[in-house]
């Protein structure tokens, strides 16, 4: 890559004037739909929310409350089935473990995306453009197939069964950098990096003044992720670490064995969905608003 | 990996000539000005280097190799790995399984939320509630969502066959039937994105100009004929898009074929190994079987297969994409023909 591919430095995007917003009142294409369409919206939703509610019911009554045909209403035995699952699995230990492990790497991939994203968007060194490409393209490799290197080494090192081993192959992904670099090239002004230039700020004190507060919306939609991602993995921690399980480990424990008693299985799918669902009920607006960004920019 | 991102230094010793010897400040600013962009992407490319490009090159090594996950690193067997897992029937198994869960999972879930997100995207009242609604099922983990439908498809008292029972159909074998069993983990991997999918698709959806609709209405396009010739076109790289993520992760399913009957044989896919995925298969191999050099032929293998699917929907996209555009262009001549005539 010779320094002459790089592009001269562009006309900032953000002093052009953003779309005017779409006007949805007015006109033969803004009426309100019928009744039809919240009619099927609604059954659509309820019978998607109907298998976690149906968990919640039999999770709190015996297992002979999942041979009835609909149950609706909850048992009364929750708090008895949620005992018996923090006896058989170290739950408090795994949830603690899912805790430091996805917050590490959600600290981790927040970082280096956005100081990576930063500089992709909006520094001009020599290789860039090809590097970028570069980290497009591993996007797109599964890097869940590295498990039995990743495994060997970890071995080696003494780590498996430490909370490092889970965490360390997870600590950057392609993905952090590109939506980090994706949402800078346009939110940050040129002329404001050249300010603080001017203003003799050095390189360090521009990134973390002027592109990090801009940055912050990105980051709190990018560490939403990486942590629901972190949270939810199964294969790695597994493999790794079943010993020293996360919270996704601890909970596939529980379904071991010859006979099931559901309730309990049950029981212990909702205590472990319940850190994500009160995440999704204080962040869901961002997780929304994040999974549409990502559509339009990506 | 690291070597090449170090810049060479610039030579300037012409104009050092002419100009006056930089102070030491001077030189630090110009150093911090040049070195700053490696230093901040030195880190993710260091560490990236380290846990997503070296283990898929030493898989490579290690598939060249006996070796087992006790003993270690054995005598050098060339393709020999590679040979007997392509000729082993349980590989060829797993990859059917896949491909019929990923066909399963992915068709149903992409029309569906197509449908659904052109639902929403009506003037609707509430519209955060209706997405949040859609969202819920992602925020349960795929161990949960395995566990919850293992139980819904149990055998003897699902709901699904209780459901069945009301209207009279016999109980399906969820477990013990290849299809059934393909058919209730797709259920598990639709249920859990097609909410997600739904909300890119609108997001696009809501990309798509408005006087385009518009112009259409006037020229007395109903909304059914609007959403396939406006909408769909409109949305098509988001679609595409779409679809290759959906592949990338669909034919890396593990989570729920190898919990969806643990009971019998231990979770390597059914007794059968009728919903052994590859993913699941790789990870017997390796955990199981404890023989690292098959495991990571495997491995390679499917890596050569994810790819190879994600270039083929790729192409067929990119096919698409210039069939549609000549088929537009001799509308236009068309159009200008008549014009002129």
């Amino acid at each position: 890559m010779s320094a002459s591919t790089i592009p001269a430095p562009p006309v900032p995007d953000t002093l052009a004037p953003s779309p005017p917003k779409r006007r949805r009142r007015g006109g033969g294409l803004g009426n309100r739909p019928g009744f039809l369409t919240y009619g099927l919206l609604g059954a659509f939703v309820l019978g998607s929310a109907y298998p976690l509610w149906w968990s919640f019911v039999v999770g709190s009554g015996t297992n002979r409350t999942r041979a009835e045909t609909l149950p609706l209403i909850p048992g009364e035995n929750f708090i008895r089935n949620a005992m018996t699952v923090l006896d058989a699995v170290p739950f408090w230990l795994a949830l603690g473990n899912s805790l430091i492990v996805a917050s590490v790497i959600t600290v981790s991939v927040v970082t280096f995306g956005t100081l990576a994203g930063y500089a992709f968007a909006k520094l001009r060194f020599r290789g860039r453009d090809g590097l970028m490409i570069f980290v497009i393209a591993t996007m797109a490799i599964p890097t869940q197939l590295g498990i039995i290197p990743l495994f060997i080494v970890m071995r080696q090192l003494g780590w498996t069964g430490e909370l490092g081993a889970i965490i360390v192959p997870m600590l950057v992904t392609a993905f952090g950098v590109f939506f980090m670099r994706q949402y800078l090239v346009d939110v940050i002004p040129d002329e404001l990096i050249e300010a603080a230039r001017v203003d003799g700020a050095n390189q360090i004190r521009t990134f973390l003044h002027v592109a990090v507060p801009a940055a912050r919306p990105a980051m709190a939609i990018l560490g939403l992720f990486t942590f629901m991602l972190a949270w939810t993995d199964y294969l790695w921690p597994l493999v790794v670490a079943p010993q020293n399980p996360t919270l996704q480990v601890a909970l596939s424990q529980l379904q071991s064995g010859y006979y099931v008693d559901y309730s309990i299985v049950l029981a212990g799918t909702v205590l472990a969905s319940l850190p994500l669902l009160v995440l999704f009920v204080v962040a869901g607006r961002q997780l929304i608003a994040g999974i549409m960004q990502g559509a339009v920019k990506g | 990996m690291t070597s090449t991102l170090i810049p060479p230094p610039v030579e300037r010793t012409p104009r050092r000539v002419v100009k006056e010897p930089l102070t030491r400040r001077q030189r630090l600013s110009r150093f911090d000005l040049r070195a700053s962009p490696y230093l901040y992407i030195a880190p993710f490319f260091v560490l990236f280097a380290l846990t997503g490009l070296f283990p898929l090159v030493y898989t490579l090594v290690v598939s060249l190799h006996d070796w087992q996950l006790l003993q270690g690193q054995g005598d050098f067997v060339g393709l020999a790995n590679f040979t007997e897992v392509l000729q082993d029937r349980f590989f060829w198994n797993s990859i059917g399984n896949t491909l019929s869960i990923f066909v399963l999972s992915s068709v149903p879930q992409l029309v569906v939320a197509l449908v659904l997100a052109a639902v929403l995207d009506q003037n609707l009242r509430a519209k955060s509630f209706w997405r949040m609604s859609v969202l819920l099922p992602y925020v349960v983990s795929p161990v949960a969502v395995a566990l919850i439908f293992s139980s819904v498809f149990g055998e003897q008292s699902g709901l699904v066959n209780n459901l069945l029972g009301v209207v009279g159909v016999e109980p399906i074998e969820w477990k013990n039937d290849t299809l059934a069993s393909h058919v209730a983990i797709a259920t598990m991997v639709n249920w859990r994105w097609t909410g997600y999918n739904a909300l890119i698709l609108l997001a696009a959806m809501q990309a798509v100009p408005r006087d385009l609709h518009e112009a259409a209405a006037i020229d007395g396009a109903g909304a059914v004929r609007r959403f396939f010739s406006v909408t769909l076109p409109g949305i098509r790289p988001t679609f595409v898009f779409v679809m290759i993520t959906a592949t990338i992760g669909g034919l890396q399913i593990f989570a729920e074929p190898r919990l969806f009957d643990v009971s019998t044989a231990g979770g390597v896919g059914g007794s059968e190994r009728q919903f052994q995925t590859s993913v699941l298969y790789l990870w017997e191999m390796a955990f199981f079987r404890q023989d690292f050099g098959k495991a990571a032929a495997i491995a390679w293998l499917l890596f050569l297969l994810i790819v190879g699917i994600g270039l083929i929907n790729f192409l067929l996209s990119q096919r698409i994409a210039s069939a549609e555009k000549a088929v537009g262009s001799r509308r236009e001549r068309r159009r200008s023909k008549g014009a002129r005539r």
